[in-house]
Parts: structure tokens; sequence; C-alpha cells
């Protein structure tokens, strides 16, 4: 009889499954897993470390290309770990934009999930469809920041400027014909409130076009119903937040729980699961998406009826306007100081978190009193759902780990730093 | 009375003299740990009917070695430390512990018999500051490259480090060189006080004048 021992296999670093580069070295019995062992840092960029050397608005970047589909709620753990250090308080209106943003970030967050991991199980559709969705908010993005992806867009004291009163248009162009012409344009005529209004119309019947695809299909439910079970007790221990805390059953959002920003004054509700499978979660990030459509409408509608200011007015911290420094000289020092140093922030340290697509998204921030950071550490949520990987995947086959990489929301930019 | 302020009369009795010092800023609650206590005190945090800190949030490692430097109030303590991050879900709230360290041995006992996640982040802590973490079953790089040399986040290592990868075409394989480029710092990092933006321009436990050797 020959002898029977485990096989060592090597999963990455580029696999179309992994989502990024995610080295696995795997013990397989067969087609069942026995021990998986992720390699990371491939992406490891030192952002921490960066972050350290430069003034503190310089980083907000750095921030975007964290978790790069989730962008604008990166920055704004960030920012609000600055605020809360200095103590400063954004305008209201400012806090309804990034509420807005934020949750507009969740769609896209969420649409990019969906599309990706039900490529990994096979439905290819899918994925057209949300990136067709995913297309009209990064023209949001676009026409409020002037970047489609990295925005760059919060700041500590508001945002950078507010919201722009033209939604951009499409061009004419001699490839398509008029007809076509006009209906990229559609919903484009007024401001970006109303694009982003009428995009709140048409989203529910386009969550209800993903789920005939997959709710009810069998493949679908084949390949998540049962795999990557974790149960409430574990899903604590293991530190998962967000999504994958609340498929397992518990009730745990920072947005009802510890309410930042205006999330206090909001209506909307908090889905969770009941059996914690990759099926559940599933479910969980479609009602996520619904009742981030709520909120939007509801700053929408808020944003509409209530114009004002969208920056603090201190110019220790808000570059004075273009106009002020023509003639005013203390604008112009106030210019020069915060372009060629930046601003001291109080000494102290803060650990500021907000509910990001993934789950907890947190900057613990140690000031020294210097212009810029002594020490950033940045809590990704994707990077304690990994280090389970090996828990959720022991026994499964092979196939069922690409189900359970999906379902884990992995993406390198923010586990790496 | 909130759960943070229960937790700051309670705790001194609760942990005894583990507990070097409390301290509570912006709504932040700081406890200083003696190191040879943080798995006892983690353990009482953890299973104590008044406290239930269920999640580790987070864990990292700092090197204070420049705290303060450029005029500041320089670091008291000891060059590195470990600061945790707990969550109760039960009360709704969170505390930071921080561990200072042996700055010529940095080691402190792992926690991952109560908090499974610590694994991962007690391997970065590891990676990137060079503290061990005593009785850790799996202590190896994180994030670095495989066979790398040195903690790359302590303070005295460059930003731009100290190897470079190329390839050779002698040896026709890639192999690592001495760094070429030059740091350069584009913004000096300077410390003021009177400048402050915002409403927290007065830190509690500072002199009333702004003096302290500013």
């Amino acid at each position: 009889m020959s002898e029977i021992r485990n096989y060592t296999m090597n999963f990455g670093p580029q696999h179309p499954a992994a989502h990024g580069v995610l080295r696995i070295i795997m013990e397989m019995d067969g087609e069942v897993i026995e021990r998986c062992d992720p390699h990371i840092g491939l992406l490891h960029r030192g952002t921490e470390k960066l972050a350290e050397t430069k003034p503190f608005n310089q980083s907000i970047g750095y921030m975007d290309r964290l978790d790069y589909v989730s962008m604008m709620c990166n920055e704004h753990a960030y920012v609000l770990a600055i605020e809360k250090l200095l103590g400063v308080t954004p305008p209201i209106r400012a806090r309804y934009i990034r509420v807005m943003f934020d949750e507009i970030t969740r769609i896209l967050n969420h649409c990019l999930w969906l599309g990706a991991h039900a490529l990994d199980i096979g439905a290819m559709s899918v994925f057209l469809y949300c990136f067709r969705e995913r297309e009209d908010l990064m023209d949001c993005y676009e026409a409020v920041s002037g970047a489609r992806m990295h925005a760059t867009y919060y700041r500590p004291g508001g945002v950078y400027r507010d919201l722009p009163e033209h939604m951009p248009r499409y061009e004419a162009t001699e490839r398509h014909t008029r007809r076509q012409n006009e209906s990229r344009n559609r919903d484009r005529d007024g401001s970006l409130l109303d694009f982003i209004e009428s995009f709140t119309e048409r989203f529910p019947a386009c969550v209800d076009e993903y789920e005939t695809l997959l709710s009810d299909n069998r493949i679908w439910k084949q390949r998540t119903v049962d795999i990557g079970v974790v149960s409430p007790e574990r899903a604590r221990a293991l530190g998962f937040t967000g999504p994958m805390l609340r498929g397992s059953g518990i009730a745990w959002d920072i947005r009802k729980k510890q309410p930042y920003e205006v999330y206090d004054e909001l209506d909307f509700d908090i889905p969770i699961g009941t059996n914690g499978d990759c099926y559940d979660r599933y479910l969980c990030r479609i009602e996520e998406m619904r009742q981030s459509n709520r909120l939007i409408r509801q700053c929408v509608s808020w944003l509409k009826a209530h114009p004002g200011p969208v920056m603090v007015e201190d110019n220790k911290l808000i570059p004075p306007s273009r106009e002020h420094m023509k003639g005013d000289m203390e604008s112009l020092i106030h210019h020069f100081k915060l372009f060629t140093e930046g601003y001291c922030v109080p000494e102290g340290e803060t650990y500021t978190c907000i509910e990001h697509p993934k789950g907890e998204f947190g900057i613990y921030l140690v000031s020294d009193g210097a212009n810029k950071p002594y020490r950033v550490k940045i809590r990704a949520p994707g990077f304690a759902h990994l280090a389970a990987l090996h828990e959720m995947s022991r026994g499964h086959m092979l196939a069922d780990l690409v189900a359970i990489i999906g379902t884990q929301d992995i993406v390198f930019g923010e586990i790496d730093r | 009375m909130s759960h943070l302020s229960l937790l700051a009369k309670t705790l001194p009795d609760l942990l005894g003299p583990a507990l070097k010092s409390l301290s509570e800023d912006i709504g932040e609650l700081t406890l200083e740990i003696n190191a040879p206590d943080i798995v006892r005190v983690c353990r009482t945090l953890h299973d104590h009917e008044n406290c239930k800190f269920d999640q580790l949030i987070d864990l990292c490692g700092m090197d204070y070695s420049t705290y303060g430097t450029e005029g500041g109030k320089a670091w008291k303590g000891s060059r590195y430390a470990v600061v945790y991050h707990l969550l109760s879900m039960d009360y709704n709230s969170r505390i930071r512990l921080r561990v200072q360290l042996d700055p010529s041995h940095p080691a402190v006992d792992s926690i991952i018999g109560i908090w499974p996640v610590s694994d991962w982040f007690e391997r970065e802590a590891f990676d990137l500051y060079g503290i061990v973490f005593n009785n850790h079953p799996d202590l190896r790089r994180l994030l670095t490259d495989y066979g790398f040399i040195g903690h790359p986040f302590r303070k005295d290592f460059p930003l731009s480090g100290n190897v470079e990868m190329t390839y050779d075409e002698q040896h026709g394989r890639v192999v690592y060189r001495p760094v070429t480029v030059e740091e350069r710092v584009l913004v000096p990092r300077t410390i003021r006080t009177d400048t402050f933006a915002g409403t927290r321009r007065n830190i509690p436990g500072d002199p009333p004048e702004n003096g302290s050797g500013r």
C-alpha cells in the first residue's frame, strides 16, 4: 500500500480569486483543507511610517489608498481623530455631507464586493450589473472632488468644498447616436444632489435585480449556505467587526452604538444574520445597501433645505480664501504658515473609529504637539478577518476557500497598509 | 454614572499593584500596567462582570525614543511600549492599556490565550518593532519581506530603508544592495504651543503658563 500523506499547496500571490496579492500555504488532505497559513505584506507600503514624516493634512491622501474601494470612509476616521485631538467640530452641513458620502462609499464597496464575490463563485453577470451602479457613484466622487477614486475630500474642520451646483455632463461624441448621448446625460440637468436623489430612486430596483440573480439561485446557495460558519462567541474572540460580526447574529454597529457625526439624527436599521455562514453575510450586506440608500435619501433632503458653511472658520487650520489673501496681510501669513509648516496638534492620544463598510476602522493617533503625528496606527477590519481564515476554512474543500475569501471582503490596501 | 467613570473608580481596587496609573483624557481611559502582570490583568478585564472586555480591538507597538524632541515635553517612560485597545460590547465602552517594556530587551507575555485575535497583531508588533511576545506559538515576521533584517517602524530605522533590490545582469538574479536614494525632508518637524487651532489648547496636566522648557 502506498504511503498517504498531506499535500502542501501554494495559492497566489497572483491569483484572480485572491482579491489582490495574497499568498496562502495550504496543507491539503485530498481536496480538504487541513491548515492554511496566509502570507501577507506584499502590498506593505509603510503608510503609518510615512504619515509620521508628513504634516497632518498630507496624509489624508494616503488614507484613500488604504482600502481603495471605500476611500472616503478611511479619510473619515483619520480626520475625526485629528478633530478630536484639536477639539474642532465641523459645521452641521459638513457633517451631513460626510455621512452622505460615507453611505455612498458603503454602496460602492458592497457593489464591488458583491460583483467580485459572485464572480469568484461563478456568477458572471452580477459583476456587470454592480459596476453599472458603481459608475454613477464614481461620477458623484468626481463631481465633488475631481477624482473618481482617491478623493482627498474630507479635511479636519469640514470638507474641502461645498457640493457643486451642476452635475458634469458627457460631451456628445460621434461614436454615439443622438439618443445615446441624451440617455447618457439623463438626470444630469440639475445639481449633484438632484443626481444623487434620482440615483436613490432607482437603486432599490437595482438591488432587487442583484437579488433575483442570487438570493434564490440554487448554485449560489450550494456554494454559500453552511460555508465558513462562525459562532457569535468565536466572532467576538476573533475580533470580527462589521458585517462579519452581524452575520453571526450580534447586533453591533458603531453608527448606532457610539454614533458619530449625525447618525443619531437619522433613521436606519441594522440587519443581522442567524447562522453566521457566507449566505447570511451576503444577505446582511444586501440589506445594508438598502439601508445606506435610505440614509442617503435623508441626507439629500436635509442638505437641499439647509445651505450653510462646510468648513470651520479658523485660519489656524483652514487656509483663508484667495480673495482675502490679496488684501489682508494676516491671511497671507496664515496661508504661508499652513502650506510650509502645517498646523500643530496638541499633545495627546486618541483612538477614533468609524463603521467602515468592512467593519470597525480605527485610527490610534498619538501627537507630541508637533505639526506631524508622532504615531498613527491604523486598525484595519480586514486584518482581523483574514487572521481567522485558517479557522473559517479548516475542514472545507479547496473551492470553498474562494467563497470564504470572498465573504471576508478582503482588500489588501488596508491589511498590508 | 457612565461605565468609564465607574471603571475609573473600581479598577484600582480590582487590579491592585498591577495598575501603575490611570488617566482619563478627551473621554478615553488609559491604564498603565506593569509588564509582568499583563496576562492576569487582561484575564480580569475579560472575565470580571463589571468589565467584560470581550473584544481586543487593536494591539500595537510604540517607540517613544524621539517623543517631543523638537522642543516639546520629553517622554518620561521607557522607550518601547505595547498599547492595547479593548472594547466591551455589553457596556459599550472602550479602554486603552499601555505596558512599558525594558528598552534593552523589549518582551512581554502574549495574551493569545485570552483573545485569539492577538495572534497577528503580536506578530505585526514583533515584525515592526522587535517586541518579543513570550509564549506566542508562532512568532514570525508578518508584513516585511522573507529574510528582512531590522525592525522598520523603530524611530532609528531610516524611512528609505537600508537595502534596495535590483536585477543583477551578471548573476542573472535579483540582489540586494545598499540604498542609493537620499532622504529629504520637505517640511521639518516643529513643536509649537502658541498656534494651536481648535479648542483643546489647554491640555490637562500642563502647568498654566506655557513654560515647562518648551
